[in-house]
């Protein structure tokens, strides 16, 4: 076994193809649509392979590689969200590969598109923002988002969905851009403003364009793709990137002590193949290619984060940041709103009909208990300095140096939402008792 | 009706020990270790350290806990109730009445309970959802909507119409053991109608009722999938599933759950067998006895029909739905798909030739390992002494609280690092999946096995052991033949279960080659195109269930039948 894969090794640095064979096992959250098109270009490619594909989510598909790594079955781990990516590199579960491949960008938007330690790689890239079902919107008579804050307005009530950040490493991100964009605390502001008008927190991303797709609810917060390949299965439906967006990069990895590491190298050097960019192309896959020359061969309508003014110039992601407070976000999410979901909204449902009075008839008093009913809402039980500290990792992830168990925390801060919400409404009713 | 007396005393025999001791063994391997290696750290403070019930204060004293405490014992006995209503009419008029299409509804009145994952919450939600079918057309004729899917009652309905066969199979199969000597006896005494059912057909199947009921308690209290599906979280099983899948495998809040989950599943068991104690439902004769059954008068069969068929349009509205979907090109926001296409079984018929064979393989195994392990089982605790054998019945009964994912876990950390000689790891051999799905089905085989040997009544062995039957004897020739319908009840509902079964599978499939449907569906099912192939393969996945199901109601009938003439 060693020695086949010195060969292999040897032959690589000579030839600098892969020389691949035999089974190659790949761990993926990505699905059949995705991976059946690349399965087939790759097993045509490289004669003497076949790819197994192990289909899980990306939260299972770690544990899965954690609680396996003893005896090691796996080759290459292939996901979107970078974030699980950090995960396994810190607990050395991947070994790096710098690819041979030329031609491809170093960044899209302003994201890097390989990771600094060369321990994964990107392939395509995607972003985040807005999808709706244009039946419901016309059934409704709504109107048509463009940024995040369009979606707190009093017509977006009950109409969006979005999945948890604790379930989806995509929504995390959306979540992280916005806290990044437009700073903590006026960051918390518009993503609480927006939870109010919520009708779902899905446990599954996925659960949100599905509901879009069959027009249970309006508009879902979604990456890219899922819009895309939505409407390439025809469905009538809509998708807009926000001006506070950011193109992140799915990404591959060798796992560390790989059975067939030639194999998996050379599965890597396909998927950046000029081949292997024009796959993304496929309606059923739609993902954004990391080597520019391949968007000549796109549809029309097909974004271009290399050309398109929109994709320029976006936020610049802190992974460093974001990797530090990943857990507090994602608890303090669940807390303020996915758990505390029907007190917010009835307070955002107060605080929407006093605006509407307002509109009508002006009144200062009450226009002053609106404001303060907004601050409540948008009020944090921490700062972004605690949010990030250590001992805050520290509660969430069972360090010594904590300052409470993770359950005291989200007691703490479930009791915070849920006193401020139901403080919010009633200034908010009181303000359109003056307003009226 | 015979005079309760208690269970045989001293019939201690070595073989009855060594086989508790075997399935002893086969448990604690392949449920307490593997499930052990993984709870064990409720007790264990986040990062370390000792002992500690720190994670049992914190779950008290966390709002959020104690209210989806409160919100799934509500969910779960409104359950109950709804399921009986459902199921009570069902049984009994197709066992004690002539009713034609018996077998068929039987079958159909099974098929809920075999809603594939995911697609099964589309198709639901695309006709019964804000914006499906029928609240559509309401909206458009009498401008208003029915919030039939809505928070908990939208649960409580999902779920009654998805577990209400545990009761119907578990009543039907005690209610058609009940000799109709019974019912004509009281029929003589001048009893009729409610009354009959009520003094004479319930309590005497009271065993079946009760198997279903606490079965439906318990699998609703600790169900992930029909809460998540409508968006309802703040129940303690979802509690646990989102912890254990999000938080990750070192919280102990998620373990803590999973604790309660097995008491309160154990203490449901527990109050189930309470209720039956000091009652003996057992009678010496068999049902069918080739006696005729009751005849429905007209009125009171056309009342009867529309019932039936009332009750089945509902219950398998799902089903339809799934239908339609997968026949669907594009079906959003309207009430009916907007054209459709074969285009979906197309696309899954070459894949699924693969999951269908390995379905029906691990179902089948699983099923008869149940059967084999739960008859096993009724039979120790019911009928013999032998010290501690009520642990087995208790240890096969929290197999039901233990959350999919958990057991998933469990058995890769137990069983991973076993290699065998050819350094395959064991826990990635399909034969673990089989094993899995065996002991997460263990209960239903269990508890029909339970209630099939409750009615039985003692001195049809007595008799046989005093012509000189040895006990082994006994129990081929008189125990397991009586046992035959209950067994199959069990057999059939751990068989429909486990093809649909996902949490753990998807932990341990290693290979496509390996996989059964639901894990198919589920990798169909991660992008939005994949909905329609999604429900194709759900469709294709009932339809097995239904024709195995339809096999093995002909095969009971036809033994009731060659029986009823061998008395």
């Amino acid at each position: 076994m060693f020695r086949s894969i010195a060969l292999a090794a040897a032959l690589v640095l000579v030839t600098g193809v892969a020389f691949a064979q035999g089974k190659v096992t790949v761990v993926t959250s990505f699905s059949k649509d995705v991976t059946d098109p690349l399965k087939k270009a790759f097993e045509k490619a490289t004669p003497g392979t076949t790819l197994e594909v192990q289909n899980r989510n990306t939260n299972a598909g770690v544990k899965f590689l954690e609680e396996t790594k003893a005896n090691n079955q796996v080759d290459l781990f292939w996901a979107s969200a970078p974030d699980a990516f950090e995960v396994l590199k810190a607990k050395k579960l991947l070994s790096p590969y710098k690819p041979k491949a030329t031609g491809i960008a170093e960044k899209v938007g302003s994201y890097p598109v390989n990771d600094k330690d060369g321990f994964y790689v990107g392939f395509a890239a995607s972003g985040y923002g807005i999808m709706w079902n244009e039946r419901y919107v016309k059934a409704n008579k709504l109107p048509t988002p463009k940024e995040w804050q369009d979606l707190a307005q009093a017509p977006y009530f009950d109409h969006v969905s979005i999945s948890a950040p604790s379930r989806s490493g995509t929504t995390h991100l959306t979540i992280e851009t916005i806290l990044q964009g437009e700073g903590w605390a006026k960051g918390w502001r518009t993503v609480k403003e927006i939870a109010g008008n919520l009708r779902q927190v899905t446990d599954r991303s996925f659960g949100v364009p599905e509901n879009v797709n069959s027009g249970q609810v309006g508009y879902g917060i979604v990456i890219d793709f899922f819009a895309f390949s939505s409407q390439g299965a025809g469905f009538p439906v809509k998708f807009v990137y926000p001006s506070v967006t950011t193109l992140v990069p799915a990404n591959i990895g060798v796992v560390a002590n790989a059975p067939n590491k030639a194999g998996a190298e050379a599965f890597i050097e396909f998927l950046l193949s000029p081949g292997g960019q024009e796959a993304l192309l496929e309606p059923t896959i739609r993902r954004l290619p990391v080597r520019p020359e391949t968007y000549a061969k796109a549809p029309a309508d097909y974004p271009n984060p290399f050309k398109d003014k929109n994709l320029q110039g976006l936020l610049t992601f802190n992974a460093e940041l974001s990797e530090k407070r990943n857990e507090a976000v994602d608890v303090l999410f669940d807390q303020l709103v996915t758990f505390q979901l029907e007190p917010l909204k009835a307070a955002t449902k107060a605080l929407h009909e006093l605006d509407a009075a307002l509109a009508k008839k002006d009144n200062v008093q009450a226009r002053k208990l609106a404001q303060e009913a907004r601050d409540l809402i948008a009020a944090m039980p921490i700062t972004d300095a605690e949010a990030a500290a250590p001992e805050m990792r520290a509660a969430f992830t069972g360090g010594k140096q904590k300052t409470a168990r993770q359950a005291e925390l989200e007691q703490q801060w479930a009791a915070f939402a849920k006193e401020k919400y139901a403080a919010a409404k009633a200034k908010a009713e009181e303000g359109l008792k003056l307003a009226r | 009706m015979a005079i309760a007396d208690a269970p045989l005393t001293g019939s201690r025999s070595t073989g009855a020990a060594l086989l508790a001791l075997a399935i002893g063994l086969f448990l604690i391997v392949f449920l307490v270790v593997p499930v052990g290696t993984v709870i064990y750290v409720a007790f264990t403070e986040k990062g370390g350290g000792g002992f500690t019930l720190v994670n049992f204060l914190d779950f008290a004293r966390t709002d959020l806990f104690v209210r989806s405490f409160w919100n799934s014992i509500y969910v779960s006995a409104m359950t109950v109730l709804w399921s009986s209503a459902f199921a009570l009419p069902l049984a009994y008029l197709t066992t004690r009445f002539e009713f034609r299409g018996t077998a068929l509804v039987q079958t159909l009145g099974f098929l809920p309970l075999v809603m594939p994952p995911f697609v099964g919450a589309v198709a639901m939600q695309l006709l019964f959802g804000r914006n499906g079918t029928v609240n559509l057309l309401l909206d458009e004729w009498f401008d208003f909507k029915i919030g039939f899917m809505e928070g908990l009652n939208g649960v409580i309905f999902l779920q009654a119409i998805h577990y209400f066969p545990f009761i119907l199979v578990n009543l039907s199969a005690a209610l058609r053991n009940i000799d109709r000597a019974m019912e004509e006896a009281a029929q003589n005494l001048g009893s009729h109608g409610l009354r009959l059912f009520r003094r004479i057909a319930l309590p005497l199947a009271l065993p079946g009722y009760v198997a279903g009921a606490s079965l439906v308690f318990v699998k609703v209290f600790d169900d992930v999938a029909s809460p998540l599906l409508l968006n309802v979280k703040e129940m303690l099983a979802p509690q646990a599933y989102l912890r254990i899948t999000s938080i990750g495998i070192d919280d102990p809040m998620g373990y803590v759950i999973a604790v309660v989950l097995i008491v309160i599943a154990v203490a449901t068991m527990w109050a189930s067998a309470w209720v039956l104690q000091g009652k003996d439902y057992a009678t010496t004769q068999r049902g069918g006895g080739g006696l005729a059954r009751r005849k429905l008068t007209r009125p009171q069969s056309i009342a009867a029909y529309a019932l039936v068929v009332f009750i089945l349009a509902l219950v398998l509205a799902p089903h339809l739905g799934l239908l339609l979907l997968s026949l669907a090109t594009v079906w959003s926001f309207s009430p009916l798909p907007d054209g459709y296409t074969i285009a979906h079984y197309a696309r899954v018929l070459g894949d699924s030739s693969v999951y269908i064979t390995n379905t029906l393989l691990y179902s089948g195994m699983a099923a008869a390992i149940d059967v084999v392990l739960g008859g096993a089982i009724a039979y120790l605790v019911l009928r013999t002494r032998l010290p501690g054998r009520s642990a087995l019945d208790w240890g096969a009964g929290a197999a039901l609280a233990v959350p999919g994912v958990v057991l998933g876990i469990g058995y890769l950390r137990a069983f991973y690092g076993v290699k065998l000689p050819d350094g395959t790891p064991l826990a990635a051999l399909w034969i673990m999946i089989v094993l899995a799905i065996a002991i997460r089905r263990l209960p239903y085989a269990l508890r029909a096995a339970y209630a099939a040997l409750q009615q039985i009544s003692l001195s049809l062995e007595e008799a046989a052991e005093n012509l000189g039957a040895t006990k082994a004897r006994t129990v081929r020739r008189i125990v397991i033949p009586l046992m035959t319908g209950g067994l199959l009840a069990g057999f059939v509902t751990s068989f429909a279960t486990a093809a649909v079964e996902l949490s753990a599978v998807l932990m341990l499939v290693q290979n496509n080659s390996d996989a059964p449907l639901s894990y198919g569906l589920y990798v169909l099912m991660q992008t939005p195109a994949g909905r329609g192939a999604g429900a194709a393969l759900g469709v294709i996945a009932v339809l097995i269930v239904a024709i195995c199901m339809g096999a093995s109601q002909l095969l009971a009938d036809r033994s009731q039948r060659a029986r009823g003439l061998d008395i």
